[in-house]
Parts: C-alpha cells; structure tokens; sequence
C-alpha cells in the first residue's frame, strides 16, 4: 500500500530544522525611530508595499507599527503624534541563529504576520514573513529535488539542451489567474511538437495540481522541468499540508468550501486525476507543515 | 458535421463573440464539474455547463474545446469574453438548461 507516498529522503521537517532563520529573513529593512510619527509611518508602509515596521532604538526593537495601527490613528486623526503613542509594546523578537522550525511555531502561536529578528546582542538584523520562509523552502526543495533526480541517475544533463525549466507562483483563492501557468506549460509543449496525448496529459496534471495550490493550500509553486525524455510537474506548499493523504487520493473524498465546489471544483477529483495521467505519481504530505506532489509524465512510452 | 456557426441559428442559442467561428464541432461534453471535464472531455467537443466563468475558459482552452455554451440563460462577462477571444474559443448563452441544450446539439450531431 501508499506506493505514491515519498519513502525517500526528502521531508520538509528536514528542511524547516537544516535552515536557520538568518538565511531567510529579510536584511534590508524598514525602521522607525522612536520620534518619528504616525504619517511617516504611513508613508514608509505605504511606498514600500509594507504592513509593518519596527520601532528601533540604537538597534533595539522597542515596538511595533502595523497597517492596523496606521489605520486606527488615521481613524482619530492622529497622525500628528509619535509612534510611540500607538506600537505594540508587546513585541515578540526571534534571534538569528533559530532553526526555521522556531518560526514556523511562532507562526503558528502569535497572531503576527511578521517577526523582527535580532542577533546575540539582541540588535534588529531583520524581519521574517511567512513569505520569507515560502521561498526558502522552495528554492531548497527543488535543489533537493535536482539531487535526488541526480542520484537515481534519471538525469542526464545532455538532455537538458533542449530542455525548458520554470516555477511558476500560485496564490492562495487566486481563481482568477488560475490556469494561466498551465496554459502557458500546454503552449511550450505544443511548441516542442510532442504527441497530443502527452500534452493532453501534462495539461490535466498541471491544472489539477494549480487549482490544489489556489483552492487548498496558503500558497505555493508549480514547477515544471522538460527533458527530451520526460515531463516533471512538481507542485509545493507550505500549507497546511494534508490530514489524510490516502483519503485526498480516494476518488470522491473532498475538503473543499461551498465556494470552491460552486466554482466547479472540490469534488475529489484533482489527486486522482493527476495520478490518473501520470507515469509517475508522488505525494508527501505533513499536517501543519505542507504538501509535495510530483508527477512525471514520459514522453516516448505511448 | 457541423461547425460553430451552426450553433448560433437554433433558436434560443445566441453567439457572445465571433472568433473562428468556421471551425468543426466534432462531439460535446455536458458537464458544471471542471475537473470532469479536464478528465473526460474530448478534443473537439463543444461544452455545454453553467460555469461562467474564467475557469471554464482555461478547462476549455486546456483540453482544446473549440466552443462553450452556458445554459439557462447565463450571459458571460466581458472579462471572460476576452478571454476566450484571447483562446479562440467560442461563447453561447443558451435559454435552456443543459439536458435541453444537449438534446438539441445532441440531434444536430447525429444528422
């Protein structure tokens, strides 16, 4: 049984403890000094496309300011008084040299969407968003991903001349762009003249997989890696990973909301759908960590 | 055989964009379930659904259906208009719903 269940050494636990927070936060950031006021926070918010920023004093994070707080002052119209006045003293810090897997919990406990990092002397160095660690974790994976292909000897690298590699951003609810990545997947293999029926193939694999990441996951990546031999779709998330992955495959068995089934999907067909045309079917999934499905697709095996 | 443009002169069955309209329609898939279609559509077919919506495009796209038509009177947005003007596909609104309109189109195949 769970022969399409990842035996291997790829787990995403992995990754969240081998990273620490230091090579993922952002290190060129935005700060408040302690007399700055509330307009220029809304302006620094709302030049850079921020929603929150610390309030640093000689590299010590004593508050901070969110979109939330600019709001509520804009609200009063306070936009005349310090910072100070309307921070969040309560500020939870996270220190460089932390694991991944620290922030993830931090993710999961407090309700920020952001957390200032701070180095051994607990001076700011960066800040860390979910967005931050989404990254990450995907550049990781797919690196993980090459190597393993490397290992099983499935790679040749002769083969790649004529091949085509590229992720692809999905974002969660984001039915409207839903597809273009397949679209433009399908178009690329028109281009290469493969058989229909493999293109007919990828395109259900990919669009299954593309819904998945907008209708179930906080968002993630669809990769797509071409060789003259294969088509490998690989999908990634970080969220919030599946309870039941026999149940997922079963055909039939959904978790989707009212809202996704009304748009004509959520009815337990995506999973076995995309195993349905593969060659080769993965899928690994943790609860509260996230979700990896690969399939691959040969190209002469008609 | 018929073509696109045939579809346009049954009465109750209005065009909602004139891109290649010559093309042939060789079958049709019934279907409001997107993944059903993605599964089981053939290429050629015209689908009859009530899924107006962007992503019936890119199902429709997908699996190369040259046309669409949405049932019980569902008119389809301008945005979605572009899009399948962008794809090639052909739109209809169909003041019947769709076992109606499969009957219709169902009959037209077999003549």
């Amino acid at each position: 049984m769970n022969n399409y269940i990842y035996t291997d050494s790829l787990r995403l636990q992995e990754l969240v403890y081998g990273l620490k927070i230091k090579e993922v936060m952002t290190r060129d950031i935005f700060t408040l000094p302690l007399r700055a006021k509330m307009k220029e926070a809304k302006q620094i918010l709302k030049k850079n496309h921020i929603t929150g920023l610390p309030v640093v004093e000689n590299s010590r994070v004593l508050g901070m300011i969110s979109m939330n707080d600019v709001i509520n002052a804009l609200e009063k119209g306070s936009m005349e008084e310090p910072v100070t006045e309307w921070m969040s003293r309560d500020v939870q810090v996270l220190s460089e040299d932390m694991s991944l897997s620290f922030a993830f919990s931090a993710f999961n406990k407090y309700p920020y969407r952001r957390f200032p990092v701070v180095d051994k002397e607990n001076r700011i160095t960066g800040i860390i968003t979910f967005r931050n660690i989404n990254l990450a974790l995907i550049n990781k994976l797919s690196s993980q991903l090459n190597e393993l292909e490397h290992s099983s000897g499935e790679n040749i690298a002769a083969e790649r001349i004529s091949g085509f590699t590229k992720v692809y951003t999905i974002r969660q609810y984001d039915f409207e762009n839903g597809g273009k990545a397949s679209a433009e997947i399908k178009k690329i293999l028109k281009e290469k003249k493969l058989p229909d029926t493999v293109v007919r193939r990828a395109a259900v694999a990919c669009y299954e997989l593309e819904i998945n990441l907008a209708a179930h996951s906080i968002g993630g990546m669809l990769g797509i890696d071409i060789n003259s031999r294969r088509i490998k779709i690989s999908s990634s998330d970080l969220g919030p990973g599946i309870e039941n992955v026999d149940k997922a495959m079963e055909a039939g068995f959904s978790t989707a909301s009212e809202w996704i089934r009304s748009m004509g999907f959520g009815a337990g067909m995506g999973l076995p759908n995309v195993k349905k045309v593969s060659d080769k079917f993965n899928i690994h999934s943790e609860s509260g960590v996230g979700t990896m499905v690969r399939s691959v697709i040969y190209i002469n095996n008609q | 055989m018929i073509r696109l443009n045939d579809l346009k002169e049954i009465n109750g069955i209005t065009i909602l964009n004139k891109v290649n309209t010559g093309k042939t329609v060789t079958g049709a898939y019934t279907s409001d379930l997107l993944s059903d279609v993605m599964a089981n559509a053939e290429e050629g077919s015209v689908l009859i659904t009530i899924q107006a919506h962007l992503n019936t495009i890119a199902v429709a796209s997908l699996c190369g259906l040259p046309g669409i038509i949405f049932c019980s009177g569902r008119n389809a947005s301008s945005e979605v208009i572009n899009a399948a003007e962008k794809e090639g596909i052909v739109l209809f609104s169909s003041r019947y719903n769709q076992f109606k309109t499969s009957m219709i189109i169902g009959k037209m195949l077999e003549n």
